[in-house]
């Protein structure tokens, strides 16, 4: 059980590299959702060629005007905290996939993150203290381990960090 | 053709250790049967929901093969406003004069856990532990608290008197006030929420008998007639449950659209709503699902709650019964409890907790994911 290492080895909730890197090997939570191995990340969406509407993560088909043309976008890297809430207990498993116990979790924050002219994405944060997030402060994405699987290696996913403490 | 409710049956909420769902069930229907002075063999019909609890036809095994038809409802939240709302269509449809509509429901312990396949969500939104109802709603009351100057003392106060109303209802989970100070001190689970701001899922039945309006005399001397009942899911843009991405622009939440085909239906406006049970899986929702049922604007929320206006002895009660905060989420039962309470309101049976005046236009409402409203408009 790897994750309460990765709280120490995560960087500052609101500092450091848009991926965190490790000497383990590292693999995405899921293909297509969003760019890697890069050190300018992005989340993968997919936008309508007939309305323009663009949705998270990439689907085949247009939740607007219903049209099955889509093609890939990549999703700006900021945006604006649009609201938030923060995970104070541990969610059950299925389908939860951490591998904390309900003694040694601790809490993280989810928000909606507004990227400008694209979507507004779900995302878990790095700052957990609802005191320190507010609506309307910019954000970035950044790519951390949030697990390790069955063979040691480590499960990347992504969350947004709170820019303006930089 | 109207529809009315000639009879009514609940089997209390909370946790039944060595009954199952289908004997919760039966108990509801029962006593809704004898309620309206009918037999089961007298039903022409029968819908029925449970999404934990057991297929609910199976219930014919116990209350008798009569070959009617039965049908299953699984609509999430919604399953008992939309067995209703069946119900209600297929009278008016003339195909049946009388019929039966049971919910109910029995689920383990702790916070809703789904299968993100079942929802057509990625197995990752499940993973990385976003996938919670109670963390929408958080987020959802924390934008519109920003949006609309909503306090957390409200928050606070539509707990107390969740509380307080089921203190003074026999069927309900929770039997004892709790004060203000305690709900704001409980423990923090989705920021700004606390324990005490949340329901919790549980156990427990409700059964309504139905029939055409103009054969009600038959039954009862004191028929509920349902004025409308309407069932909507999302529009684009409306900001839901589950949902890893939201577009830019927004759209009416399926309560506000489902409200509105409701009213018009009904031919009577929000205005003339004398008592409302609505869905309070959570405090914020209470709040929010008072504007999208159009009972209020946005943002006089605040100064309703504060001045004590949705209390029993208000201008406008909610939740009468205790709400889902007090009486737990049986989901196939929760729409139907709303129902029940309502009737007895309307009737003027609701004893301790009885809104005065002699109410006549009742409303119940309820919203599940992954995103989908009912309301139904009741009167005497």
């Amino acid at each position: 059980m790897l994750t309460a290492a990765y709280k120490s080895a995560t960087l500052s909730p609101t500092a450091g590299p848009n991926v965190v890197r490790s000497s383990l090997k590292q693999t995405p939570i899921a293909e297509h959702l969003f760019t890697w191995p890069t050190d300018q990340p992005q989340l993968i969406g997919s936008r309508c060629s007939d309305c323009g509407v663009v949705t998270f993560p990439s689907q085949g088909s247009c939740p607007k005007c219903t049209s099955q043309s889509v093609t890939e976008a990549l999703l700006p890297r900021r945006g604006t905290l649009w609201t938030f809430t923060t995970q104070e207990f541990l969610p059950k498993t299925p389908p939860y996939a951490g591998t904390e116990s309900a003694e040694d979790f601790t809490p993280y924050g989810v928000g909606y993150v507004e990227l400008p002219d694209h979507v507004m994405v779900e995302s878990r944060l790095t700052e957990s203290d609802p005191h320190r997030l507010r609506i309307g402060m910019p954000m970035e994405l950044v790519i951390e381990p949030f697990r390790s699987d069955a063979a040691g290696d480590e499960v990347m996913s992504f969350a947004f960090r709170p820019v303006e403490a930089r | 053709m109207d529809v009315a409710i000639i009879g009514i049956g609940i089997h209390p909420f909370g946790r039944f250790d060595g009954m199952s769902g289908l004997d919760l069930g039966e108990v509801a229907a029962r006593r809704a049967l004898s309620d309206a002075g009918l037999a089961w063999s007298d039903m022409e019909f029968a819908f029925g929901g449970s999404i934990d609890g057991g297929y609910a036809d199976s219930l014919v095994s116990r209350l008798g093969l009569t070959g009617i038809p039965f049908t299953n409802v699984s609509n999430g939240c919604a399953t008992g406003g939309s067995a209703l709302a069946m119900a209600v269509n297929r009278i008016q449809a003339n195909e049946s004069d009388l019929g039966l509509v049971v919910g109910f429901d029995k689920h383990p312990r702790g916070a809703f856990a789904a299968d993100p396949a079942s929802l057509g969500l990625p197995q990752w939104y499940g993973e990385t532990g976003m996938m919670l109802t109670t963390q929408f709603f958080a987020m959802k009351i924390q934008r519109y608290m920003h949006t609309y100057g909503i306090s957390e003392s409200s928050l606070t106060k539509v707990a107390a008197k969740a509380f307080r109303n089921g203190a003074m209802n026999p069927n309900s989970w929770r039997q004892k006030p709790v004060s203000e100070e305690e709900i704001a001190g409980s423990r923090l689970l989705n920021h700004p929420l606390t324990q005490y701001m949340l329901c919790s899922p549980n156990e427990g039945a409700a059964a309504v008998v139905l029939c055409r309006a103009d054969q009600a005399a038959r039954y009862t001397q004191r028929p509920v007639i349902v004025n409308g009942v309407a069932l909507r899911t999302r529009l684009f843009g409306s900001f839901e449950v589950m949902a890893p991405s939201l577009p830019l622009e927004q759209a009416a939440s399926p309560t506000a659209q489902a409200a509105t085909a409701c009213f018009e239906a009904a031919g009577i406006g929000p205005e003339d709503v004398d008592v409302a049970q609505l869905q309070d899986g959570e405090v914020g929702a209470e709040i929010m699902h008072m504007a999208e049922n159009g009972l209020c604007a946005d943002g006089d929320q605040e100064a309703m709650i504060q001045a004590g206006e949705t209390e029993i002895t208000g201008r406008l009660p909610i939740n009468t019964d205790g709400g889902l905060i007090a009486n737990g989420e049986p989901i196939g039962a929760s729409a139907l409890r709303q129902v029940h309470e309502l009737v007895l309101q309307l009737r003027g049976d609701a004893g301790a907790r009885q809104v005065p005046g002699e109410p006549r236009v009742g409303y119940a409402q309820v919203y599940g994911a992954p995103g989908t409203g009912c309301c139904t408009v009741l009167s005497r």
